[in-house]
């Protein structure tokens, strides 16, 4: 069990930290000025949400199997397979958490308008400048938000994992999949534990979310 | 190095604004120093002209050069934050996770040189030194805007630009952040270029003076002047009205009567406006001044300064507008009765009597 409690979390911290450094640039483009091609990245980053996740799962697989060129460029890249392995598991949770992320980042960043940049920019702040001195921390309230629901998500997740990952203890089996093991051969008492410890860490977590954007908002910093 | 009243920057703009049917096409060589007001009808591009100016919004065609530099021309376009400038904004659009020393000092670690003008200096002379530790959600709009001009100021901006900074205020903050906007010409060595559609701020900050409507220029010049020309664009207001420039050398405490000192006589005016010494400008509306062939001695109005007629024009069928030299160089203008004005005789070169009531000259 201590397997997949360490398993989840890893893959929850390696998810949100790939998803800062490639979400936030991504909701910052989408942000921007409204454009055909940037409604449809649009379009295509919320797809997750909506997708049954053994289709994102069942796509993916076979996306990254050896056999693909994808799959098979992206392994020698990587050293190693990615079908039923970590790295593969990553990719999967990168790509299934994306709008997570990507969502209330770039409605934080559209909150902001545009009048802030301008104020930096007429006080010699350069693009890159004002994007983390202004844009960051106008923003915190959707970053914290975007960076702890890709985290809860991440460690909830099923049906991707199962799809691309399968159920190897130690390597990919996670603790939605150990629940599913547990029940399956009828240790309900594992499952338990595993279970409602999860329904306790969501509940403080989407409490502690509550406070943040409260706190947030008596601050008038929206 | 800036030479007061010579004009050693030009600006140059042509423009295609995708927002109204009009271009805007400007060319204009401003001042280097004062108020340069521009003023218009909303939507007549004077913001859009501001905006390209900064390099915020981007003219199809445009040269701008500021004191030798060259913000813009064929070959060279500088983006915003290469330029050395100050903007102030309708809205204070201050930076609200930072506080008021963090504001202000945003620009200022950022600026390419550094001006004589410290946070210490700048906050004195918009009275914002009790403030500096607080939070700017916690600010009134008066104060907030007066933060958002120190900010622009400590980034030791070649020239200040301003886009209707009062139009988002009350009647009442507007009144008390105008006294520091009065002062900052005499303790800036930059020009400031101020957008405006409200005529009692051009009365009371302009300089120079640039009319635009529908993206041109329609007339430009000292202020004084145009509030004079009776043919002039300014002429239509309806409440036509002369600027003259007044010391307040006294003061009646008995009666609370100011004495100001103009070129051509003394005026008095009611209440304590401000303190001995101190420069201010005093509108005198048409409407006000009176005129008599001989000076009355049994009115009630308090002013009475000697005149010369240099022009009448007639404003419809029943009302004349008569222009008056007072001193050396002074102007104002009075609405009379056409009536009147035959009765009287009056001609140009005719000394008259101009009589101004000394309650009209409080300040709305």
């Amino acid at each position: 069990m201590t397997d997949a409690i360490f398993l989840s979390l890893q893959l929850a911290f390696t998810t949100t930290s790939i998803l800062l450094a490639l979400g936030v640039p991504l909701a910052w483009w989408l942000s921007r000025k409204q454009s055909f091609v940037r409604e449809i990245i649009a379009a295509l980053v919320t797809l997750p949400l909506v997708l049954p996740p053994t289709v994102l799962g069942f796509y993916l697989l076979l996306l990254l199997s050896p056999n693909n060129t994808l799959g098979h460029t992206l392994s020698d890249w990587l050293g190693g397979p990615l079908t039923f392995t970590f790295s593969g598991l990553v990719i999967g949770s990168v790509i299934f958490s994306l709008p997570f992320m990507v969502q209330p980042v770039r409605a934080s960043f559209e909150a902001i308008g545009s009048r802030p940049l301008e104020a930096a920019a007429t006080l010699r702040a350069s693009p890159i400048d004002s994007f983390f001195s202004v844009v960051l921390p106008m923003a915190k309230s959707g970053l914290i938000i975007g960076a702890t629901m890709t985290f809860v998500h991440t460690l909830g997740e099923f049906g991707v994992v199962l799809m691309i990952g399968g159920n190897i203890p130690g390597e990919t089996q996670v603790l939605s999949i150990a629940i599913y093991n547990y029940v399956e051969t009828l240790e309900w008492q594992k499952a338990h534990q595993i279970a409602a410890g999860m329904v306790i860490f969501a509940f403080l977590v989407m409490l502690l979310l509550s406070q943040v954007s409260k706190r947030q908002l008596r601050h008038g910093a929206l | 190095m800036i030479h007061r009243d010579k004009p050693c920057y030009t600006l140059k703009i042509t423009q295609q604004t995708q927002l109204s049917s009009f271009s805007l096409e400007v060319d204009l060589a401003l001042p280097a120093s004062g108020f340069t007001v521009l003023f218009g009808p909303s939507g007549c591009g004077k913001t859009t002209l501001l905006r390209c100016i900064a390099g915020l919004h981007h003219p199809v065609n445009g040269v701008i050069k500021v004191n030798g530099a060259t913000w813009q021309d064929k070959t060279t376009r500088l983006k915003a934050h290469q330029r050395d400038l100050g903007y102030v904004f309708q809205e204070p659009s201050l930076f609200d996770h930072l506080d008021v020393t963090a504001n202000l000092l945003y620009g200022y670690k950022r600026a390419t040189s550094k001006g004589r003008l410290t946070l210490e200096h700048i906050a004195q002379l918009l009275g914002i030194e009790h403030l500096l530790t607080r939070k700017t959600a916690h600010l009134s709009g008066g104060e907030k805007q007066r933060v958002a001009i120190g900010r622009a100021l400590l980034s030791n901006p070649k020239l200040l630009l301003m886009d209707e900074p009062l139009s988002a205020l009350d009647h009442k903050t507007k009144n008390e952040v105008l006294p520091y906007l009065e002062r900052l010409p005499k303790e800036l060595s930059i020009p400031i270029i101020y957008v405006t559609h409200a005529l009692s701020e051009v009365e009371r900050l302009a300089d120079h003076l640039v009319i635009i409507e529908k993206g041109r220029v329609i007339a430009e010049g000292d202020v004084h002047e145009l509030m004079l020309d009776l043919d002039g664009p300014l002429s239509h207001f309806n409440q036509a009205g002369a600027l003259v420039d007044a010391i307040v050398t006294g003061y009646d405490s008995d009666y609370s009567l100011t004495e100001l000192t103009i070129d051509g006589g003394i005026l008095h005016m009611p209440t304590s406006i401000a303190p001995i010494g101190s420069h201010r400008r005093i509108r005198i509306g048409a409407s006000h001044v009176s005129l008599s062939l001989t000076a009355p001695t049994d009115s009630s109005i308090i002013n009475c300064l000697a005149a010369t007629v240099i022009a009448i024009k007639a404003e419809c069928e029943a009302m004349c507008i008569v222009r008056l030299q007072l001193g050396e160089t002074s102007e104002i203008l009075a609405r009379i009765t056409k009536w009147s004005k035959d009765h009287l005789g009056l001609q140009e070169g005719l000394a008259v009597y101009a009589q101004i009531k000394g309650a009209s000259l409080i300040k709305q």
